[in-house]
């Protein structure tokens, strides 16, 4: 059975529609990537399989793990599984990271009835992932986000998705801003966590992050469709022709 | 003016009843007594035609029939049990006042340590000469209120610390309101004394127990001498048919550094008036506010600082958070005076709606006598930001808990300026307890998400 198994998805944002029928079909242990220019109603479409409530879906269907993924509130779909590493993560004062974290795991442990975590069970496994990340432990102790670098935003994403190990990862441009040094990290971080069980959709712009990813399928996204589907040296061509040479009925302006 | 008289017949009565107690206290707080007591039945009670009082409503007050308490009641209403659950782990001691009277039997003050002082007003008066200070700075002349609690105050408290004394723990003074259906009302008066380069914490705290109605009028003058460290708490947790109308005078000498916090969450009808004058060169004052209403709730937070010398600071910092058809007020009034050149003034409130009824006013206003000055001021409202929920939902919190994880977030910023751990421990238990049930009613009632904090458009307004 399919992982994830979206069927001519439409869905608006104030009332504008911004995807216009997507079909995408994902197995457990396969990596795919969607590329496609600005404004093309990536991150849209990111947002609506987390669930983000102000993005409407008017027509479609999407079934992840033969459920229906559209009826899930949020919190439900990250029960479920389903991770997204934001384009560009929230920075919220007040409450800290790692206590962040820890309540987030225990709501995910509670739906699947495990025991909850306490401290002592919850400092080691952390560690353990700031290291492999190599962030600074300091920055665990302030608040969400705050005052992170754009970098150390879309490390402390990573950081989050091992801990919470999901089935369906969403990585929305988690390469874009990040130094050589740290792009290389988070794909250590990502590669560390592949197997047969789990899938990602990665969002890129950049052939450079899927040096280190290789993704069995790329898609390319144009105005609310994917428009293009293939193995992984259609990025290496997409890199070199750009978008307009994907869609295969565009007409020059 | 005669039916305003009449209107406040509760007053007049309460007034007559005490003329026994004052005769026994000593001349010079009699003659205040009287004066302040002429001057309420000239003034009568503000309307909201009256500037600092337009955006609450005090004509209940005139309304209900308060009276004091009966004297010797059946039996105290209050147990050791009631108040064992108010109490603040790691304070130094408590006073407790029932229905306005000072109840020894439910106190702690055993084993103070040298350097502070801390005893019922009624009885300091019998043996010390509290004239140079009770009294003398709220202002009974233009405040109806500051009026009526002189001359009707029949106890309260005394905190006062000896040059240089260092104390560690806070002082709680339990103000309880028990009324058994008739409308109660009370009169606290609190005096604190820090003497030079001494260093204390009080915290004023207002219950109800009981679902009776009640109006506590309180007032509190606050002296910090020279390099004195005083943090004062007013925590407001009565219940919700409660009237507190509250003042806390700050006077602070040269170099004095005073923390006011104010803790607004229970009460129907809340008037907090805060105004310290900063009164020697170099003092600092820290303004620091949490209210958060739901129901009917009208907090009103009215703040009035007085720069009379020069290199002081202040920083006023107020948050609210208004559920359902609540209303909050934030006034920030700074007045700089000629001398007070080098006066740093800044001024800031934000705060949150949560339902399209709640309702806030923010309102600042700026009064400059001197011209080397720099003051700054600032407002917000907003709503819950409906991607930082979602940000939070989207790593498996229920939308109740990562409402009640931003509500925190926001209150925090107000406890993170609170140094005492006690009395901010028992603040905290306090704040999320409220902020719980406030989140739990949320999320059952299903709301469209709206974003955005804007900016209030708006200047100071020039005075004088
Ligand atoms: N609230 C909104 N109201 C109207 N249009 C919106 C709203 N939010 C997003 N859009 C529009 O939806 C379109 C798709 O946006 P989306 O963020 O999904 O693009 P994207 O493919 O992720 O782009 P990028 O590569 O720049 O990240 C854009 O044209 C954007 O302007
Ligand atoms: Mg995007």
């Amino acid at each position: 059975m399919s992982l994830l198994e979206i069927k001519n998805l439409h869905a608006s944002v104030d009332g504008h529609e911004i995807l216009k029928g997507v079909d995408l079909t994902m197995n457990p242990g396969e990596v795919h990537s969607i590329m496609g220019p600005n404004g093309s109603g990536k991150s849209t479409l990111a947002a609506v399989l987390a669930r983000r409530e102000s993005f409407e879906v008017t027509a479609g269907e999407a079934l992840y793990d033969g459920k229906d993924l559209l009826a899930m509130k949020p919190e439900d779909a990250a029960c479920e599984g389903v991770f997204l590493a934001f384009q560009y993560p929230v920075e919220i004062p007040g409450i800290g990271n790692a206590y962040f974290l820890r309540s987030a795991m225990n709501a995910i442990r509670k739906y699947r009835g495990q025991d909850e975590l306490d401290a002592m069970d919850f400092l080691p496994l952390f560690r353990e992932k700031v290291k492999l990340l190599e962030m600074d432990g300091a920055l665990m102790n302030r608040s969400l986000n705050e005052g992170f670098s754009g970098g150390e935003k879309k490390r402390n994403e990573i950081l989050q998705m091992a801990m919470l190990q999901p089935k369906l990862a969403i990585l929305d441009e988690t390469d874009s801003g990040l130094d050589i040094d740290a792009l290389r990290i988070v794909a250590q971080g990502v590669n560390a966590l592949r197997s047969p069980e789990r899938s990602f959709l990665v969002i890129t712009h950049y052939q450079r992050l899927l040096n280190y990813i290789t993704p069995h399928f790329v898609h390319v996204l144009v105005d609310g469709k994917i428009v293009r589907s293939g193995g992984p040296e259609l990025a290496l061509e997409l890199e070199e022709k750009g978008y307009g040479w994907a869609e295969p009925d565009q007409v020059p302006a | 003016m005669a039916t305003a008289v009449r209107q406040l017949d509760q007053y007049v009565e309460a007034h007559g009843d005490l003329r026994a107690q004052r005769l026994k206290e000593p001349a010079w707080l009699q003659r205040m007594r009287d004066q302040a007591w002429h001057e309420f039945r000239a003034q009568g009670l503000p309307t909201t035609h009256d500037e600092d009082w337009r955006f609450t409503n005090v004509a209940a007050l005139e309304r209900i029939p308060f009276r004091r308490a009966a004297l010797a009641a059946v039996a105290n209403p209050v147990t050791i049990q009631d108040i064992a659950a108010c109490r603040i782990d790691g304070a130094l001691c408590r006073l407790v006042f029932v229905n306005g009277r000072f109840a020894p039997e439910l106190s702690e003050l055993e084993a103070l340590p040298d350097g502070i002082e801390v005893i019922n007003l009624s009885e300091a008066l019998t043996n010390e000469n509290l004239e140079a200070h009770l009294g003398r700075y709220a202002d009974r002349e233009r405040d109806a209120f500051v009026a009526l609690n002189t001359g009707l105050w029949e106890d309260g408290a005394l905190v006062r610390t000896r040059r240089g004394a260092a104390i560690d723990r806070p002082v709680h003074l339990l103000y309880v309101t028990a009324s058994n259906g008739a409308p109660v009302m009370t009169h606290p008066r609190t005096l604190i004394v820090a003497e030079a380069t001494s260093r204390v914490a009080v915290v004023e705290d207002y219950v109800s127990l009981g679902s009776g109605q009640a109006f506590s009028n309180s007032v509190t003058e606050l002296v910090a001498g020279q390099d004195a460290v005083v943090s004062h708490y007013l925590v407001e947790r009565e219940n919700l048919d409660a009237f507190n109308i509250s003042t806390l005078r700050l006077q602070q000498e040269r170099g004095a550094n005073v923390h006011s916090h104010s803790i607004l969450l229970g009460g129907g009808l809340v008037r907090n008036n805060v105004h310290p004058v900063l009164a020697g060169a170099g003092a600092e004052c820290l303004i620091n506010g949490l209210f958060v209403g739901a129901g009917q709730q009208h907090l009103d937070n009215y703040m009035l600082v007085e720069h009379a010398q020069p290199d002081c600071s202040s920083r006023q910092f107020y948050n609210g958070i208004l559920d359902e058809r609540a209303r909050g007020v934030f006034h920030g009034r700074i007045v700089v005076h000629k001398d007070a050149q080098h006066t740093d003034a800044k001024q800031t409130n934000r705060n949150l709606l949560l339902s399209d009824d709640a309702r806030i006013d923010t309102k600042p206003q700026l009064e400059i006598h001197a011209d080397d000055v720099k003051c700054t001021h600032g407002a917000t409202i907003g709503q819950i930001e409906e991607e930082a929920l979602f940000y939070l939902r989207s790593r498996g919190l229920a939308e109740s808990e990562a409402r009640n994880l931003l509500l925190h977030a926001f209150a925090a910023e107000c406890l993170d300026r609170m140094k005492e751990a006690p009395a901010r421990e028992f603040v905290e238990t306090l704040i999320r307890e409220r902020l719980g049930e406030m989140a739990a009613r949320h999320s059952s009632k299903r709301r469209e998400a709206i974003e955005s904090e804007t900016e209030v458009a708006q200047s100071w307004e020039e005075v004088g």
